[in-house]
């Protein structure tokens, strides 16, 4: 009992606690020239982010973004992580293990400075391109590259997941399929696809909430456009205005709220 | 409860000051017009200081501010022990050193856009410039800057400043540009880069003063709805031929060096460091002029060692240590006296940084303030920092 307490305690103090902190001080505002937070009940912060036009194309870039870097990533994972589960040699299947997870070793901040290495005008990307004797691409600090880059960091927890979901899908059924007389795609779509689905929701959560939280590769790799994590920063960082910063932390905490009650209705609890 | 207590505090300061701008003619004044008394105006600072100060001293600093070439001296002549913490932004720098400091801290270095906000919340106090003996050898732009002096009285010591300048490819461009216009123009679409930060709009509201006279624009820091409605408008055009809004020095320097920009919105270290790295690059300051940061050493008003923070004012202004921090950090100093210093620890420096340069130059350069309601003229019309912060989150999109 002790034991649970602990860590139980420690969560509703600090975790619970400090979001519905953050919750009440969206209600507040500040004083304009001190930056002092005054203490007067309105819904300004809120119908500010709801009727104006800029953050609402702030939000809405940021959700895109985050539905695209996780369509992409799925796309991407479930062959591969098929392939690790049920083609590759116990061999093979170590040697992909490792090459998923050892860019995770390296820090966040190094890899996104040798994507700008790759990406920018005097890059590897351009020159190769053009050494072949193809147009530069140019996609250096645009949101092209904030789409690739994205992709690529949270990739290992996409694939993570759905090579769990994958093998533990019974060999079974799978022979089961073909005795039926399914052939190898039919088996794959039909059976394997369905009960390795609740892997793929659960690796698209990481890769979706990482993404609309994110505000360093935005700063780094894109033109400078804002997701709604750089305005949150803004706003602490450099306005003081942290009644507002706490007003739009929240619209990501609702979203994830909403997928994370989709996702659970998908299984991909389970599948954790 | 805070906020019933601020705008008395306003009101009161408000009162004061209209009372002081009927008794006391002309000495209340700048620039003819009678300036708000911040909160701590009455505190009167020392008239000497202590010969033993209190062992120990509580910095916040711009990183490399404190350094060790010339805080070991300081600490050994003293005997006062040194602990900084580097702010990351001036908005930072206003957050630790509410409540005057909290009695945590003694000193920050802080930056125009900031020193009016520590001045008018109280967290800043008046200083007795007799107590820095190389105060009279500093430029007379910097003994009484409007950004850190109020009717006469000095809530800080000036420090080290620097223009902001525009930094070009000399490839593609073999003279040098000679209006800030290059930055507003479709034909370098996608080859600028600008800095992440409100007071930039300063900078168009600058070149708009030169290019569109019937805005009647004076001060970049002192805008009319109107006149502020202008300068984001040109702002927003600005955005679409802008490749990168930069956040750190790096951004902008790797941007010149891997050939994705040509123009830029710039600080002078910059230029010294693409100088080093072979870039083909140069900077000039437009014949519009130019914006500038100053860095002011303010007193908390709550600092628990004022004889050492004294003690540090004195030190850090004097000739050599100027020198050390302007090479150190790619800066101007504000003593005069320290040029030849300058020449001494690395020759051609003294140029390089303008350290002696004509008042022209200085008269150039618009310094940094913190944007606030209260105009130049007096009226409460001018448009404050916090919707300067707003409308650049509405032009970056």
């Amino acid at each position: 009992m002790l034991l649970l307490a602990l860590p139980l305690g420690w969560f509703v103090v600090i975790y619970l606690a400090s979001l519905v902190l953050l919750l009440i001080t969206s209600f507040w505002s500040i004083d304009a020239f001190t930056t002092e937070i005054v203490q007067v009940w309105n819904l300004d912060n809120f119908q500010t982010i709801l009727t104006n036009e800029t953050y609402r194309t702030i939000i809405f870039r940021t959700v895109w973004m985050a539905a695209r870097v996780t369509l992409i990533d799925a796309a991407i994972a479930f062959p591969f992580a098929y392939f690790m589960a049920r083609v590759a040699s116990r061999r093979t299947q170590t040697l992909l293990f490792a090459a998923v997870l050892l860019p995770l070793w390296a820090s966040y901040l190094a890899r996104l400075y040798s994507w700008i290495l790759i990406l920018n005008h005097s890059g590897v990307l351009n020159w190769s391109m053009q050494s072949i004797g193809l147009p530069a691409p140019n996609i250096g600090y645009s949101e092209t590259a904030m789409l690739v880059v994205f992709c690529y960091i949270w990739l290992p927890f996409m694939i993570i997941p759905t090579y769990a979901a994958m093998e533990r899908v019974p060999e079974s059924l799978i022979e089961a399929a073909h005795d039926l007389g399914a052939r190898g795609w039919r088996t794959t779509l039909d059976v394997v696809l369905p009960l390795a689905m609740p892997g793929v929701v659960a690796g698209s959560i990481f890769t979706f909430s990482l993404t609309l939280g994110d505000y360093i590769t935005p700063i780094l790799i894109g033109p400078g456009t804002s997701f709604i994590g750089n305005v949150v920063y803004s706003n602490i960082g450099i306005a003081n205005n942290v009644p507002f910063a706490a007003a739009l932390a929240t619209v990501p905490v609702a979203i994830m709220a909403v997928y994370l009650l989709v996702a659970r209705r998908l299984g991909a609890f389970e599948a954790l | 409860m805070k906020g019933i207590q601020l705008h008395r505090l306003v009101a009161f300061a408000i009162a004061a000051a209209s009372v002081m701008a009927m008794t006391a003619c002309g000495s209340t004044s700048t620039g003819g017009v009678t300036t708000k008394q911040p909160p701590t105006a009455g505190i009167k600072p020392p008239t000497s200081v202590a010969a033993t100060g209190e062992g120990a001293l509580d910095l916040i600093d711009w990183g490399g501010y404190v350094q060790t070439l010339w805080q070991k001296p300081f600490e050994d002549a003293t005997g006062c022990k040194i602990h900084y913490q580097d702010a990351g932004s001036s908005d930072e720098m206003v957050s630790l050193m509410t409540g005057g400091g909290g009695g945590n801290w003694d000193m920050v270095s802080a930056s125009g856009d900031a020193d009016l906000r520590l001045i008018y919340n109280g967290s800043v106090k008046p200083m007795n410039m007799d107590l820095i003996p190389d105060w009279k050898n500093f430029g007379d732009k910097f003994k009484s800057p409007p950004f850190n002096t109020i009717n006469g009285v000095h809530y800080g010591v000036s420090l080290q400043w620097g223009p902001n300048t525009l930094l070009y490819n000399t490839d593609k461009f073999p003279t040098a540009p000679t209006t800030w216009g290059v930055l507003y123009d479709p034909q370098y679409s996608g080859l600028i880069t600008i800095p992440d930060n409100p007071i930039q709009i300063a900078d168009a509201a600058l070149y708009l003063s030169v290019k569109n006279p019937s805005l009647k624009i004076t001060d970049p820091y002192e805008l009319t709805q109107k006149q502020f409605d202008a300068v984001v408008t040109l702002l927003k055009t600005q955005k679409s031929y802008v490749k990168k809004y930069w956040a750190a020095v790096s951004d902008e320097e790797s941007l010149f060096k891997s050939g994705d920009v040509v123009l830029g919105a710039a600080w002078p270290i910059m230029t010294s460091d693409l100088h080093l790295a072979g870039a083909h690059t140069a900077d000039t300051i437009p014949s519009e002029g130019a914006t500038g940061w100053a860095d002011t050493w303010m007193l908390a008003t709550n600092a628990p060692h004022p004889n050492c923070a004294y003690k540090w004012a004195a030190w850090i202004s004097t000739a050599k240590v100027q020198a050390e921090q302007a090479i150190n950090y790619g800066e101007t100093p504000v003593n005069t006296k320290a040029c030849a210093e300058m020449e001494s620890l690395s020759p051609g420096s003294c140029a390089a940084y303008h350290a002696n340069a004509p008042e022209t130059y200085f008269n150039s350069i618009k310094f940094w303030k913190t944007p606030i309601s209260t105009c130049d003229d007096g009226s409460e019309n001018c448009m404050t920092y916090a919707q300067w912060q707003s409308a650049w989150t509405t032009i970056k999109g």
